[in-house]
């Protein structure tokens, strides 16, 4: 564990230990949230940074914590890292806030933020912890927001629709129709759609992780595709 | 030397419940304005889009009153009231009121209506309705909830505020019929409300400008 290079953790946290797609955690708001990109970014970058600030808050006080009272710490930490996230959103992107509503609230209960605290932070340093927060982050909000996106496509034909709750009014202009007079399929939308989708993408992912293992490649171009 | 640890073990937990609260306490204290901001900013443009701002002079966020009917108005909580005058004359009101029957659960109502008990307008704030099908109540989605402005108990009468599909004159989306008629039923039921209650809604006692201060106060 120690002698993993900065590069083998952002590996681990975009790719070979992707929080949704190797680790399926944390996957209530996943389904819930994806059925458009803006939903799915908007909750992955508030995921993202309380990742970001758990790992570091934790490394931080890792010497100091005792044991046996590290599990009540670390929620308590994140708990409040979480409800102060949340009052910043509902302060500064309010409309957006109203969407996502009680998943930014349920981040809490997301066990890959309280499962980087014990299996990383609480073991890293504090540097270490900022790299494995911040990529394991971005791999969660990669899949969220390719699950809006196939969801989106599918269920509405658009992409990027409602961006304006999260940039402002001028990104109204950023909705692609990518089919015009899409009827829609609902299927893609509702739950279940969110259930097939991420199977398909984890099924995606497992094809190319076959197909890089069948065929030999030189190894830094390997460790050059895992950080992508 | 158990108790000893206890106690450290203790105190350290003590200690970040402190700095957990004090980092939440901190925060709520430094979003809390703009988060009342953001509320009220969003009730005002909701308000100025069903009644015209040029037809009144006063500010009907302000000049506000709670009301309670769980029959008419759909929920056992305190609904809002927000009253329009100009020059001190009543001119039209908003109130909140909940569907409770939806397809999946209350659906959120913002009513308009005038002095002469037609209705302003109706807007949807808060569903969860199924996305693609029961979503078109929204305004931002279909042109529907435009159909009640205008309307009221005369036109249509009582028995005909219904989905065309139970007799009444308010069209149903294809494959959601349990949601229009949820509105339609909450609409009528305001309505028949405002038509109890006309005389007494517009009052400003010293009552209702204390009851104004709970809501709020969050």
């Amino acid at each position: 564990m120690a002698d993993k290079t900065l590069r083998q953790i952002a590996g681990d946290g975009l790719w070979h230990n992707n929080v949704a797609f190797v680790q399926i955690l944390g996957l209530c708001p996943l389904l819930a949230v994806t059925s458009n990109v803006v939903n799915g970014l908007g909750l992955g970058l508030a995921t993202l940074l309380t990742l970001v600030l758990s790992n570091v808050t934790v490394s931080a006080i890792r010497n100091l914590i005792r044991p046996d009272i590290r599990i009540p710490v670390f929620v308590l930490l994140i708990a409040s890292i979480v409800t102060a996230i949340e009052l910043a959103m509902n302060a500064w992107f309010h409309e957006l806030h109203g969407i996502l509503g009680i998943f930014i609230a349920l981040i809490v209960t997301n066990c890959s933020i309280l499962g980087r605290a014990e299996a990383f932070a609480s073991k890293n340093s504090i540097g270490r912890s900022f790299v494995d927060g911040l990529t394991m982050g971005l791999g969660f909000a990669a899949a969220l927001v390719l699950l809006g996106a196939m969801r989106e496509l599918l269920g509405a034909g658009t992409l990027f629709d409602q961006a304006h709750l999260m940039f402002g009014e001028a990104a109204r202009t950023f909705r692609l129709t990518v089919f015009e007079d899409y009827k829609g399929f609902l299927l893609a939308i509702l739950p279940p759609g969110a259930f097939i989708g991420l199977g398909l993408l984890i099924a995606l992912k497992n094809v190319i992780d076959q197909r890089r293992a069948s065929v030999p490649q030189p190894a830094p171009a390997a460790a050059e595709l895992a950080a992508e | 030397m158990p108790l000893k640890k206890m106690l450290l073990s203790a105190s350290l937990l003590g200690l970040f419940a402190v700095l957990g609260t004090s980092l939440v306490a901190f925060t709520y204290e430094s979003t809390r304005e703009r988060i009342a901001q953001n509320e009220r900013d969003t009730l005002v443009h909701s308000l100025s889009a069903l009644i015209p701002p040029e037809h009144y002079d006063n500010d009907p966020v302000t000049d506000s009153t709670a009301v309670t009917d769980a029959a008419l108005l759909g929920s056992p909580l305190p609904q809002q009231v927000y009253r329009a005058r100009k020059n001190g004359q009543p001119v039209a009101l908003a109130l909140t009121a909940i569907a409770p029957d939806g397809y999946s659960g209350d659906i959120n109502l913002l009513i308009a209506i005038n002095l002469d008990g037609s209705l302003a307008g109706v807007r949807i704030t808060a569903h969860r309705e199924t996305p693609g099908l029961g979503d078109k109540i929204e305004a931002a989605r279909s042109g529907w909830v435009h159909g009640f402005a205008g309307r009221s108990l005369r036109d249509p009468l009582p028995e005909k505020w219904k989905v065309k599909k139970d007799g009444g004159v308010f069209d149903q989306f294809t494959g959601a019929t349990v949601t229009p008629r949820a509105v339609v039923k909450a609409v009528r039921n305001a309505l028949g409300y405002y038509q109890q209650h006309r005389d007494t809604l517009f009052d400003s006692g010293d009552a209702t400008a204390a009851q104004q201060e709970a809501p709020h106060g969050g």
